[in-house]
């Protein structure tokens, strides 16, 4: 079911769902980005149509309204664990193909490795549907199509902003009760990234060669990475978290486990008590989470981790590219295999 | 909310025992015995969560050994016979032990390694006839850090057993002084096909030690390994003990080493 509207009729429709919904999408946030003079779009509440970000791509994934960047999940008070008080609002939230193809992957993740769903993932995650923003594009950094994630039927509504008007196809029957009945109907289908300037050629091996895990394409990244994690943080599908226990300054009794975004690439990850850790170097680390996002997940699951969404190129402050790394990783791995 | 799997319960510790310096055994009520091999989500609420494996398995009780290292493993050592413990679990695979039976096995440990196969150790002890043949092989850094002497000492009646440590300290009155690595070649082993060598220690003991069954004609398929990494949830979530394909805490901790071996950190 498609409509054609304009601009103030689509913020009379926010109006209305924001009586059920949380709207969440891409937002400007003036001055706020890395550099003097640059802004930061992050995904926040959204009030109208004007607040949505359609002409540039989020600094940051959408990952942090489904998977929160740090997250109570136990109340101490002496040894009683209390589960927070649980959200029940709904959240809508504007994003486009690549980013929901990617909360697929934190799905698979939370919802489907090993046999116990997570409860407080699964809780939020119901409760979220997805207005698709319709991308014909990308970005300059944008590989989607590549890793197959330019694509997606998995969308509530899809929305195409034109010139003077708004296109929405609203494929969840829940959602054509806000929209009034004199508004003009029109046939939507949303289309999708047919070609990127960017190309990745993902290793189509059944197994890693043994010599590529020391090979000397890694050294490189030892000395160009800082371990910032900033590639990690602005992904869409990296879905590490650690949990750490704190109690209050001014009652020991009481405290609180939280688990956090943690990233594979920032010193500690791998740190066990007693002195041992692995992947020492920043290269190594590298090679770990290359071959995790187009590799090691795949054959678990059956799919790339990695989406192409080209923010880990986007923020990386050492310039590295990723996807530079995965063409080279194919090269070697060609160059190995004959 | 559904079920909370990161929810933990609480046990009674029961009894505790000084293992060494640094190292106690503590005796935890459960009700349901978990399979050799597997390991627990230890809870001190403020303090934090962390990974340990069972080194003893009785009616209603388990044991584990914990170094005081880090964090939490400190906070458990100011534990009373008595305190409560918080445990989610048990998570793992655990020992092939079906595998084992009628085999010759040989059971190689370093240091704590030692912990996780004392349950193994004790079941052949009570059941020897499970399998054709146990020889034991135990390495630890000076004399005052040996694990389990009473233990030790009731198995060397039943079972050939090694124990070497590192550094004599001048205080060592046992045979063997060296690394466990260089004891490889006491063991008389049978044919190839009819061994299983389980080796349990930090990553350099287990690389090394494989690399002397190896040498010796032992294959990668007949040795198993026990892992250990870094972990916040034990449920494949966090991430942090992922190598390859894997996940340590849903597929392992228990690997054959030719998966293992193929493991890059």
């Amino acid at each position: 079911m498609g409509w054609k509207l304009t601009e103030s009729a689509f913020n009379d429709l926010i109006v209305k769902l924001k009586a059920d919904y949380t709207i969440l999408g891409p937002k400007r946030f003036a001055r706020q980005g890395r550099f003097s003079d640059t802004d930061l779009i992050r995904y926040d509440e959204i009030e109208s149509l004007d607040e949505i970000v359609w002409n540039e791509k989020s600094t940051f994934s959408p990952k942090e309204m489904v998977f929160p960047i740090t997250q109570t999940i136990f109340y101490f008070a002496d040894e009683k664990f209390l589960e927070p008080k649980l959200e029940e609002n709904k959240l809508l939230i504007f994003l486009r193909p690549c980013d929901i193809n990617g909360i697929r992957r934190l799905d698979t993740i939370y919802l489907k490795n090993g046999p116990e769903p997570d409860s407080y993932y699964a809780h939020l995650r119901e409760r979220v549907r997805f207005a698709m923003m319709e991308c014909t594009e990308g970005f300059d950094t944008c590989f989607c199509v590549s890793m197959k994630s330019n694509t997606t039927s998995d969308y509530d509504m899809a929305v195409r902003l034109g010139d003077d008007e708004v296109l929405v196809e609203v494929k969840n029957d829940d959602f054509t009760r806000y929209f009034r009945p004199d508004l003009p109907r029109a046939e939507f289908t949303p289309g999708f990234v047919p070609e990127n300037t960017i190309k990745v050629a993902v290793p189509d091996v059944d197994e890693i060669p043994a010599g590529i895990f020391n090979h000397d394409m890694w050294n490189e990244y030892k000395s160009r990475c800082i371990a910032c994690g900033r590639c990690n943080t602005t992904c869409i599908t990296c879905s590490c978290h650690t949990t750490t226990d704190i109690f209050y300054d001014d009652n020991l009794r009481a405290g609180e486990r939280r688990r956090t975004w943690a990233c594979c690439h920032v010193d500690g990850f791998t740190d066990m008590a007693g002195g041992i850790s692995f992947r020492k170097d920043n290269g190594s680390r590298m090679r770990f989470k290359v071959l995790h996002k187009i590799y090691d997940y795949h054959k678990r699951f059956g799919e790339h981790m990695c989406v192409g969404c080209g923010r880990c190129d986007d923020n990386c402050p050492e310039y590295i590219s990723y996807s530079g790394c995965i063409n080279r990783l194919n090269q070697v791995i060609q160059e190995t295999v004959s | 909310m559904n079920e909370n799997p990161m929810m933990p319960t609480p046990h009674r510790v029961i009894k505790i025992g000084l293992e060494t310096d640094l190292e106690s055994t503590f005796r935890i009520e459960v009700d349901t015995p978990p399979v050799m091999g597997q390991f627990y989500m230890v809870s001190i609420p403020k303090i934090g969560e962390m990974p340990i494996s069972i080194s003893g398995i009785g009616q209603g009780w388990i044991d584990m050994t914990i170094r005081n290292v880090g964090k939490v493993s400190q906070a458990v050592h100011f534990l009373n016979e008595k305190s409560m413990l918080f445990l989610r679990g048990p998570y793992g695979n655990g020992f092939p032990v079906d595998e084992f039976k009628g085999r010759h096995l040989v059971i190689a440990a370093g240091g704590s390694g030692i912990a996780p196969v004392r349950p193994l150790v004790e079941h052949y002890y009570r059941n020897p006839d499970e399998v054709d043949k146990l020889d034991l092989l135990f390495g630890f850094k000076t004399p005052d850090d040996i694990l389990f002497r009473q233990d030790i000492e009731c198995w060397k009646g039943r079972f050939d057993t090694i124990l070497t440590v590192d550094d004599a300290c001048g205080i060592w009155e046992g045979e063997c002084v060296g690394l466990i690595t260089e004891y490889v070649k006491n063991i008389k082993l049978s044919e190839y096909d009819k061994m299983e060598i389980v080796i349990v220690g930090p990553p350099v003991m287990i690389k090394f030690t494989a690399a002397e069954f190896i040498k010796r004609g032992v294959s990668e398929e007949r040795i198993i390994v026990s892992m250990e990494r870094r972990m916040s949830c034990g449920l494949g979530k966090c991430g942090h003990c992922k190598i390859g394909g894997y996940y340590i805490c849903l597929d392992g901790p228990v690997f054959r080493y030719n998966e293992a071996v193929k493991l890059v950190d």
